[in-house]
């Protein structure tokens, strides 16, 4: 399909812009030289590009996106609806504050929803996505300890099965971190635990279902372990969807942590992004919050000992208002929703184990792991190619090659909105690969057949970085 | 209460029962009791939509939406094309996660090629990102991009918008880099303190300077560019994106990293998020750009395909030794800033950076005639600072009338030395004539 720039012909264009209704008038400063190549399209040949993308992309809406770790459950249409209310919409954040009562009502209201979701004592809705909650997170902790002069301690703890963004946000934060082993169950190693606190000890990450989708039976000793050598225990919200409305962070020992708004509270994720990454604290972090809050409805204020700001306003506000929607509609019984995700990623598991290897074979929570490694080795067909060969049954596949520590890894996430005809589907699909990775495993490594376009060369692409169209 | 689970409860306890569990307390028994909430969460009955839309609407209403709006410091109020939203909220872009899986996703990979494109051009840079949270947190990833072992000081001017300074501390408090302000002179960064500060520091990273400045003025940048690059650091413009369709570009004027809000191309104001940060730079710097980067392939049969490239940099496969954490980031909003960029064209680039600035002056040059003279004597573009002989008198008179004016600045903090107070103004393509001269009338019955 061809570029933009190469449906551009000179001369054409939209007329967007009135004519001047004043003098015209550029300030005396040097002027831009080289004109920028943008394109010059009409509106209805632009409008049939941007629909030819959208043929060419794949959301919830098209099907099937058991995408693990990133909880592509459905988008309700209401949340979009309210966001896009001019009374949000139109708001510039700089309006006085007795002008945005009502958004900032809407603020408070969803930090107290999910208080108490978390068993938190506060919320800052600062951080913009996931990953900058979690830097938002350590920097919390990092202002704790140097408020109480404890400097010596520069070392957060991560399992090895932790999402990358956990150590890169510990390096962002100026941690060194120090990588603990998993035990044979796929949970945290409580000797290696042991073996790595110590005054040095800032803190611990942890996700909670952990990222091969199971709930750590030891949690309230390891939370207790790292509180008794002067850490702090961080909770990676980005498996919240498994234990919402069935466990709180903060009652197994949690100090901190982030809630993607985009995964368990509904809002969409619009191709990367934008998400929501609201950070929750119990009450001795409160002094260090980052950003401006607005409480007695005429001034802004800033915690005490304010870590500063992570984004320029309040954070990406349009968002809440979609997941403040979203509580709305789901009320008290928000465990539902954990428990029809546990199901429906139970359901898959217990339908497809007979012939795939799962990684630890228990009941497992939001998501489960399939480990290919054993088939990997007698066919060749690999995680890759498994995942390849679903797209041409219209299916998303899994995350592949996550967690680090199972190889061959099909990582599978339903989410709850899934119907049980779904879930048969996709079974019928995977089982069909499986005898195709025996019976014509080429079919499954020369896969996909239906798509746009076939299998890309990603070696290529970063040997001989071509980042951008030349003219 | 309303749901979006479509299994019946009978549904749900036949699947439980298939696969070996009782109800769903059997299915729960792996979390230990103690683990486990006690009785029911403290939320609301859940509520059907109509009553959802209801209570929403209601909050909505309780906020002040102004008919004509003068002010900016770091949100503008531009025109969003209709096509924009047309376009951008059909489902399968904004239903779809981060394109890993790149055969399905070449629309969403497509799109953000595009906006790279498009970044790097208005830039006058070679290459760009697929995008950041912000404005403010793209500078402060910027300005890590020139930290290596050797340089650790980041040096920003006095006229930057104290938000993204903020934020840029922030960041820095992590990696405990140092951040030196410039002092502000006139208006402007004191060239001859950036000159010393350069001199005598051998850890200098980078200076960053905002274009026009926080004040709206317009800074000497390539003056600018050559103290820093003379003082052996790199040279940051955190840029207006609209203003680059009249002013020197920052790979015109030399930069090595440019970055700013992309909030003006085609995202409302929206109290302040989603924005869009952006960021470009020249090709050697490649491999240090933090975030998502797509880039063109060919598939087995050698037809033209995207990607996402240069992975060895981020979290996913570098974890602690990432160029930044960032996984989510604005990809939407990037989908608009192209949508936008495409609607408008060359020359509708030209013209909305000409209406902007030319709509500001013929503003200040009306309020001069009444006495509210400039703050300082340097060009602008959109945005201005003025005296007022009483800030809050005026803009409560606006309001009553449905006009945002501008903001209204911390006395002392432009270092202008006036014995009144200050605002900061702005226009964009949106305000009229009509609309300046109504400001001005209001002005006259105020004082």
């Amino acid at each position: 399909m061809k570029l933009i720039f190469e449906k551009s012909i000179p001369g054409r264009g939209q007329d967007i812009f009135p004519a001047c209704d004043v003098p015209c008038k550029l300030p005396d400063a040097p002027l831009r030289e080289k004109k920028a190549h943008l394109p010059e399209i009409s509106e209805n040949e632009m409008g049939r590009h941007y629909t030819a993308l959208a043929k060419r992309a794949h959301g919830v809406n098209d099907g099937f996106y058991p995408l693990g770790s990133c909880t592509m459950k459905h988008n309700p249409r209401i949340n979009e609806k309210m966001a896009s209310l001019p009374g949000f919409a139109k708001l510039h954040p700089l309006q006085p504050a007795h002008t945005v009562q009502g958004a900032h009502e809407l603020i408070a209201d969803l930090e107290k929803f999910l208080c108490e979701i978390t068993g938190m004592a506060g919320v800052t809705f600062q951080p913009a996505a996931g990953a900058h909650g979690e830097f938002t997170g350590l920097l919390l902790i990092k202002a704790y300890h140097t408020d109480r002069g404890d400097t010596e301690r520069n070392e957060i703890i991560v399992p090895d099965a932790a999402h990358g963004t956990n150590p890169a946000s510990a390096t962002m934060a100026g941690y060194k971190t120090i990588v603990i082993k998993s035990n044979e169950n796929g949970t945290v190693d409580i000797d290696d635990l042991k073996a790595h606190l110590g005054p040095k000890t800032a803190g611990l990450m942890l996700t909670n279902p952990n990222t091969v989708g199971l709930f750590d039976p030891n949690i309230m000793e390891i939370t207790r372990l790292v509180h008794e050598a002067g850490g702090l225990c961080y909770y990676d919200g980005a498996n919240l969807n498994a234990v919402i409305g069935i466990v709180r962070p903060a009652d197994i020992g949690f100090d901190v942590i982030h809630m993607n708004l985009h995964k368990t509270f509904s809002t969409p994720h619009g191709g990367g992004g934008p998400g929501s990454g609201p950070c929750a604290y119990k009450d001795f972090l409160a002094p260090f919050a980052p950003g401006l809050v607005c409480k007695d409805g005429e001034n802004y204020e800033r915690a005490e000992k304010s870590i500063g700001n992570m984004t320029g306003f309040y954070g990406n506000f349009l968002v809440m208002v979609k997941a403040y929607t979203y509580l709305l509609t789901i009320g008290k019984e928000v465990y539902t929703l954990a428990q029809n995700a546990v199901l429906n990623a139970n359901y898959m598991q217990e339908k497809l184990k007979d012939i795939y290897p799962i990684a630890f074979d228990t009941t497992c929570m939001h998501e489960f792991v399939i480990g290919l490694d054993p088939i990997y080795r007698k066919t060749h067909v690999s995680a890759l190619d498994v995942a390849k060969a679903l797209l041409d049954y219209g299916i998303h596949p899994p995350t592949i090659y996550f967690p680090l520590i199972v190889h061959e890894a099909l990582m599978i996430e339903p989410t709850e909105t899934e119907t049980k005809e779904t879930l048969d589907e996709a079974i019928t699909a995977f089982r069909e690969i499986y005898e195709r990775i025996f019976n014509a495993p080429e079919t499954v490594q020369n896969a996909p057949q239906t798509t746009p376009v076939l299998r890309l060369d990603d070696t290529k692409a970063a040997r001989d970085p071509h980042l951008r169209y030349e003219f | 209460m309303g749901t979006f689970i479509p299994n019946t409860k009978e549904e749900q306890l036949k699947m439980l029962n298939e696969i070996g569990y009782k109800d769903f307390d059997d299915l729960f028994k792996v979390i230990p009791d103690a683990a486990k909430v006690k009785g029911e969460l403290n939320l609301p009955e859940g509520l059907s939509e109509i009553e959802v839309a209801r209570k929403v609407e209601g909050l909505a209403a309780k906020n002040t939406i102004f008919r004509s709006i003068f002010r900016g410091a770091g949100a503008y109020n531009h025109y969003v094309p209709s096509a924009v939203d047309a376009i951008a909220n059909k489902e399968e872009f904004v239903t779809a996660y981060t394109p890993y899986q790149a055969e399905i996703s070449q629309g969403i990979l497509q799109s953000i090629f595009e906006y790279q494109t498009m970044i790097a051009e208005i830039t006058g840079m070679d290459i760009a990102n697929a995008s950041m949270y912000d404005g403010a947190s793209a500078a402060a990833e910027a300005c890590w991009m020139c930290k290596d072992r050797r340089h650790s000081t980041f040096y920003v001017s006095g006229a930057l918008d104290e938000r993204i300074l903020t934020v840029i501390n922030t960041y820095s408090f992590g990696r405990e880099s140092k951040v030196v302000v410039i002092p502000v002179k006139d208006g402007q960064t004191d060239k001859e303190a950036l000159k010393k500060a350069l001199a005598e520091d051998d850890a200098a990273a980078c200076f960053l300077m905002q274009y026009p400045n926080f004040y709206g003025i317009v800074e000497d940048a390539e003056e600018l560019c050559k103290i820093t690059h003379d003082g052996g650091a790199k040279f940051i413009m955190y840029c207006h994106p609209l203003a680059l369709g009249a002013l020197k570009s920052p790979g015109e004027i030399g930069a090595d990293i440019a970055v700013g809000e992309g909030q003006p191309l085609g995202l409302g104001l929206e109290f302040g998020g989603p924005y869009l940060g952006f960021l470009s730079t020249k090709q050697e710097n490649m491999r240090a750009i933090p975030g998502r980067l797509i880039g063109e392939t060919v598939d087995t049969r050698g037809d033209r395909g995207f990607v996402l490239t240069i992975q060895a940099r981020e979290q996913h496969i570098r974890r602690e030794k990432a160029s930044s954490n960032i996984c989510s980031n604005e990809a939407w909003c990037a989908l608009r800033a192209g949508i936008y960029l495409s609607t408008i064209g060359p020359e509708g680039y030209e013209k909305v950076a000409t209406l902007c600035s030319s709509k500001a002056h013929y503003m200040a040059d009306e309020l001069e005639k009444i006495g509210m003279k400039k703050c300082f004597k340097g060009e602008f573009w959109n945005e201005f600072a003025t005296t007022c002989p009483d800030a809050d008198k005026l803009l409560a008179a606006l309001e009553e009338k449905g006009i945002l004016g501008g903001l209204k600045l911390c006395c002392g903090c432009c270092d202008a030395g006036c014995d009144t107070d200050c605002i900061l103004w702005c226009c964009t393509e949106l305000n009229s004539k009509e609309d300046i001269d109504e400001v001005i009338a209001i002005a006259k019955e105020v004082f």
